[in-house]
């Protein structure tokens, strides 16, 4: 076993349930790097929703919550106020995060609320294999779109940056490296960060969607559509239809923290200054 | 120092209750009829150095509750029938992955919006069998505002020591009365008690004989909790494949509230000995009750009464043995009449057992309980 893994994995919970080929562990691997780098594992809460990716937290040795499905926000809001004293990571994925628990992650944004939010994007549900997520690019046939996807995508780091949330960036499996950067940003910065990370899914995007279950072919295909960000601002909206900007696209560390504020409050209440 | 007495309606008994019984964290969102209880905690609880949040829904709220109670606060929320729908999912959470809370149900008309400003008990069943699969649930009735203190100062003590999620179902009658309230000095607290096993002995769902579980748990306290909403076995690692793992966790969660049925069970029985009509109630609907009673004694009638205050689990042996020998059981009630069958099944006849639904948002009067015992 690898000594990260040895070091901060649940080894009761192991096998993964990631099928082989999975992006997901690539983001868990990009965790764990970061998490080993700062040196805070034991200072670290988890929760997870319900997916593929909502099972993340469950394979770490740590304080893990694994909550109903879209819930994990509101879950991790509660354990956040209850024990502010340390972080909280939450792991969702892209329905989980933006289409059942889309009310939650419009008001832990709003809120600026100290959580590392790791959104899991495979484009699809699957888990219950492979159906249309609010992600899902416009014509895509997934199994609850046999004749092409009828609605446009949503952009979760955009809508993160307009309900306030004061980290948000996007990265994909093939960009390792910063990937792991950003999550060491994110679990260092104080309030809502939201890091976006665009993953394979070979068993039901690839397969339904891409037209292959290779992941070395859907990395290619990631990697052929990703844009930085730099460059982005240079074309226009329909070069930039179907593409995957990557990037940092908000960081504020002057917002006020939602868990400060009711802290604050208390202290006032309490007769504090 | 002596007992504090006040004048307050129910809602703000609940609040008071739960800041005695340790409740340090709210949230809630605002539905009448159980808004002064989210209003009153926006107000009290900080100073009392706990949290009060408003959440974005329904869902929010209970989700966070169970998020407080494993950051090792007490916890609750506050609601009414469109709200404890919302909530049912979290309940069944709650109870599947044994996390002390608190939801209090003030009662309104439904279903749907309903009578959003008028009292009702037609959560009776939701309050039982709201959210999906298999588990037992504690619900209590208060039926003033005393009782509305006094339990909810239990729920918070019966959520510790029973690991579950435990239902005050108030009403918006009880909700709205004003009356007088004391508040004792001295009360009995259940503290949350950390397991006594090392962390690096702890299973989280390791259970004593009777099903129930040792100490609670925090993030942050070396544990390394895993809070599993899959059926799991005792380390909670996922065993939703394992049938007999799974049947066992259901078997126990529900038998760890079944085998202590006789801790459970609140009620007031009076006159019942020698009575040949028992009127059996509980929440708002005991005070025309008990007045109904009154006035069939004065005029002649060997009748007696039973409150229910703990009304689920439904308490069948002390109901059977206050009321099965009484030739008729009356059972007044805010909904279809849907205790009045429980009253049935635990006496085994329907012979005898008459239902007295009232619907539309008043309580029934003594009179009309009273006709129907027979007197007039």
């Amino acid at each position: 076993m690898h000594p990260l893994a040895e070091k901060m994995l649940r080894k009761s919970a192991l096998p993964s349930i990631y099928c082989p080929g999975c992006g997901h562990g690539t983001v868990l691997n990009a965790y764990l790097r970061a998490v080993d780098q700062l040196g805070i594992f034991d200072q670290i809460s988890h929760v997870g929703g319900i997916g593929c990716s909502g099972w993340t937290p469950v394979f770490l040795d740590s304080d893990t919550i694994h909550a109903l499905h879209g819930r994990a926000l509101a879950v991790a809001t509660g354990l956040k106020l209850a024990n502010p004293g340390r972080k909280v990571t939450v792991f969702a994925g892209d329905g989980d995060c933006t289409a059942i628990g889309g009310n939650h992650f419009l008001h832990a944004a709003r809120r600026n609320i100290d959580l590392c939010l790791i959104i899991m994007n495979n484009e699809i549900y699957g888990m219950t294999g492979g159906q249309a997520a609010p992600t899902t690019p416009s014509g895509a046939r997934t199994q609850t779109s046999p004749h092409g996807n009828p609605e446009p995508t949503l952009d979760a780091c955009k809508l993160a940056v307009c309900a306030g949330a004061s980290y948000v960036a996007r990265y994909t499996v093939a960009q390792p490296r910063r990937l792991t950067r950003a999550i060491k940003e994110g679990l260092v910065h104080k309030g809502l960060a939201v890091i976006e990370a665009v993953v394979q899914c070979p068993t039901q995007a690839g397969r339904y969607m891409h037209g292959t279950g290779s992941p070395v072919e859907l990395y290619r295909i990631i990697k052929e559509k990703t844009v930085d960000l730099s460059q982005a601002a240079g074309l226009k909206p329909e070069e930039l239809a179907g593409r995957i900007v990557t990037g940092k696209f908000h960081q504020d560390p002057s917002q006020p923290e939602y868990t400060e504020q009711v802290y604050g409050l208390m202290d006032r209440a309490r007769g504090g200054s | 120092m002596a007992d504090e007495v006040v004048i307050v309606q129910g809602n703000e008994a609940c609040v008071r209750g739960a800041l005695a019984a340790g409740c340090r964290f709210f949230a809630g969102y605002p539905i009448t009829p159980a808004t002064e209880i989210a209003e009153l905690m926006a107000r009290d609880l900080p100073g009392s150095g706990g949290v009060f949040v408003q959440m974005e829904d329904e869902l929010g709220s209970i989700n966070s509750v169970i998020g407080a109670a494993w950051g090792g606060m007490k916890s609750m929320t506050a609601t009414t029938g469109p709200g404890f729908s919302l909530m049912q999912e979290g309940i069944g959470y709650a109870a599947a992955t044994e996390t002390p809370c608190v939801i209090i149900d003030v009662q309104r008309g439904g279903p749907a919006t309903g009578q959003p400003t008028l009292s009702s008990q037609q959560d009776v069943m939701q309050a039982r069998y709201g959210s999906h699969g298999d588990y037992e649930i504690i619900a209590l009735c208060p039926a003033s505002v005393q009782e509305a203190f006094e339990l909810t100062v239990r729920a918070f003590n019966l959520a510790e020591r029973f690991r579950t999620p435990v239902i005050l179902l108030s009403d918006e009658i009880v909700g709205h009365t004003r009356e007088k309230l004391v508040i004792p000095r001295d009360l009995e607290v259940t503290p949350r008690t950390r397991p006594r096993a090392r962390p690096e002995e702890y299973l989280m769902y390791r259970a004593d004989e009777s099903g129930l579980l040792d100490g609670m748990p925090a993030a942050g306290q070396g544990y390394k909790i895993l809070v599993e909403s899959q059926t799991h076995d005792e380390t909670g690692n996922r065993r939703g494949g394992d049938m007999e793992a799974s049947a066992r966790l259901m078997r126990r969660l529900c038998e760890k509230v079944t085998n202590h049925l006789d801790e459970l069970t609140d009620l007031e029985a009076f006159g019942c000995e020698e009575a040949e009509v028992v009127v059996l109630s509980y929440g708002s609907v005991s005070r025309s009750a008990g007045h109904a009673v009154k006035m069939a004694r004065e005029r002649g009638l060997r009748a007696g009464a039973v409150r229910l205050k703990t009304l689920w689990p439904f308490p069948d042996q002390a109901v059977a043995r206050h009321v099965g020998a009484a030739g008729r059981v009356i059972v007044p009630e805010m909904n279809m009449g849907r205790i009045s069958r429980e009253v049935q099944r635990v006496l085994r006849r329907e012979i005898g057992v008459v239902s007295l639904p009232r619907l539309g948002g008043a309580l029934p009067t003594p009179q009309e309980i009273l006709e129907a015992m027979g007197g007039r």
